[in-house]
């Protein structure tokens, strides 16, 4: 994801001479081609994640649409006070781009997972939060940042992850997708792990369970219309992600699901409130913390009384 | 403007600053106090700002990056023409336009919001740097405190704009020498600050912070590197029984404080 972010950007800053890229000192064989081709337009600050945010804010008061691109848990835990106020507080346009949703680190260790953000970024007045699922939805969600009004926050994955989505559909920020259509069961994925709920669509067909699949890839504004279409089937719905099982996701859906007036037979699934301590690939930690396609689809079945 | 009209103007900033801690019964007239004649200087004479076009992108910018010192800041926009002076009745009362630390949104002629230490110098910079690439001839002025050099994230862009030859950039540090909880050179001492920030590749420039003629020449020296004006001020300036208290960080003037005040101001 992070190489077609790049890509996307490298093109849309062809177009737009706003375009501004900063980091805080990373981007090693991802950030050079943007560093290259627009050096006057490409700013390392140091090891200095607050200045970035800041720097950024005041650029974008002068009019710039500056990216500010690092590890997630630099762009959006670290300088988070100079988010809230001069980013989120003077709605300024200032791009945060975060790479490595949940475990992607692996085994870099828990300084480097982020499995809050979501949950304090949507916490932000102004601020809209997309997290694409694949490379396809990068694409759309970089391309349409450029003109889009107010501060905005992408977590995006690190490995290469493939595309789900049928690239004929439209992607519009702030709008669900249906991926899959479904009768039986909803799943509402958001970030990475758009292709492991796919998965378990796919096991659960081998079932003969048919389950719709929703890639949830912008958080803020949350496409509440999509989850009361969902709810009107009166079927279950299973919300996954690759974070803290506070805050994100789960915990939109479930405020949607609460004051809707539905009891619908609703389960999270994501990272149950915990710091990894373990040492290991992303993969490995997510087998860890039960996000694989063969831990949910286990437990849908028996949530749904189908062993 | 002339020499006698700047101080008359001195007078009409601190007194209707006064006025706004005493009706809202708020804090920090003595840090407002002690920034009174460089704010004068930035806006009658240095500052290429006009308030009938307060949005020109050709303008220069300033930042209160002490955002606690705004009644000093609303009071002297408004003397400036930014808005009307009936604003500054509406300074941290109910159905109020301007806060106690500022939001940009709440008046003409703001440039950023303040009121959590650290960020000013960072969004000011920011400014700076657009401006270059913009190819315009704006410059831009940060105004911090001493106690906010205490600040972890205010040493990020110390570092940082000498590197980019920010020339644009000028910061004013109003050493007042108290802070919230203390002298300031007790609390953490700052000292020798002039040599930190010449290592740190500084053009230093430090003046008497309420002599109006050595601020106007440190504001207009020309300098190949960005530059800190060390300003060395007195908390309360100007109203006796505020010169240097740490409690006239918090107090506010009661009515005869505030007309003794007045007539200290006038003579």
């Amino acid at each position: 994801m992070r190489k077609t972010f790049l890509k996307t950007l490298v093109e849309e800053a062809r177009k737009d001479e706003r375009i501004f890229l900063i980091t805080p000192d990373i981007g090693y064989s991802v950030l050079e081609p943007f560093m290259n081709e627009f050096p006057e337009r490409y700013l390392n600050v140091g090891v200095a994640e607050q200045n970035a945010v800041s720097i950024a804010a005041g650029m974008a008061l002068s009019g710039l649409v500056p990216y500010v691109y690092t590890i997630n848990p630099f762009v959006c835990m670290r300088p988070f006070e100079q988010i809230r106020v001069d980013v989120a507080y003077m709605n300024t346009n200032v791009r945060l781009v975060g790479v490595g949703a949940g475990f992607s680190y692996g085994a870099a260790g828990a300084t480097h997972h982020s499995i809050e953000d979501i949950a304090i970024m949507r916490a932000l007045p102004n601020m809209t939060v997309v997290c694409p699922g694949d490379p396809w939805e990068v694409e759309n969600a970089i391309r349409q940042s450029v003109n889009y009004k107010g501060p905005m926050f992408f977590r995006l994955g690190k490995q290469g992850e493939p595309i789900i989505n049928n690239p004929k559909t439209k992607f519009i920020i702030g709008k669900a997708i249906k991926v899959r259509t479904g009768k039986d069961l909803h799943i509402i994925s958001t970030s990475n792990t758009l292709e492991i709920a796919n998965n378990v669509c796919e096991l659960l067909k081998a079932k003969g369970i048919s389950a719709s699949l929703i890639s949830m890839h912008t958080i803020k504004p949350f496409d509440v219309r999509m989850v009361n279409e969902l709810l009107k089937t009166k079927k279950p719905i299973f919300s996954v992600e690759e974070h803290n099982i506070i805050g994100g996701l789960g915990s939109a859906v479930a405020e949607v699901i609460a004051e809707s007036g539905f009891n619908p037979l609703f389960k999270r699934f994501g990272v149950d409130d915990k710091y990894s301590h373990y040492v290991g690939s992303h993969d490995f930690i997510r087998g860890k913390f039960g996000i694989t396609k063969e831990n949910i689809s286990k437990n849908i079945l028996k949530l749904i009384g189908k062993k | 403007m002339k020499k006698t009209d700047l101080v008359q103007t001195t007078k009409n900033i601190r007194k209707a600053l006064l006025m706004m801690n005493h009706r809202s019964n708020a804090s920090h007239s003595g840090s407002a106090l002690s920034i009174v004649e460089l704010l004068t200087v930035l806006y009658f004479k240095y500052l290429n700002v006009d308030p009938e076009n307060p949005k020109d992108p050709k303008r220069d910018k300033f930042i209160l990056s002490k955002g606690h010192a705004s009644s000093g800041l609303y009071a002297t926009l408004a003397e400036r023409g930014f808005f009307d002076k009936s604003y500054l009745d509406r300074f941290y009362v109910d159905n109020g336009i301007l806060p106690g630390h500022i939001d940009f949104e709440a008046a003409p002629g703001l440039e950023s919001a303040a009121g959590s230490l650290g960020h000013g110098l960072s969004v000011g910079m920011g400014m700076a740097i657009a401006a270059k690439y913009q190819k315009l001839k704006s410059r831009v002025v940060v105004m911090i405190s001493d106690g906010e050099l205490n600040e972890g994230s205010i040493w990020e862009p110390l570092l940082l704009a000498p590197h980019l030859k920010l020339d644009n950039l000028t910061v004013i540090v109003d050493y007042n020498k108290i802070q919230s909880f203390g002298i300031t050179n007790e609390v953490i001492n700052l000292e020798p600050l002039n040599e930190k920030l010449k290592a740190f590749n500084w053009h230093v420039i430090e003046i008497n912070g309420h002599d109006m003629k050595e601020i106007e020449q440190a504001l207009n020296a020309k300098t190949s590197q960005p530059k800190i004006i060390i300003a060395h001020t007195i908390k309360g300036k100007g109203v006796s029984y505020m010169e240097n208290k740490l409690e006239w960080h918090y107090r506010s003037p009661n009515k005869e404080l505030l007309d003794q005040a007045y007539g200290e101001i006038d003579n």
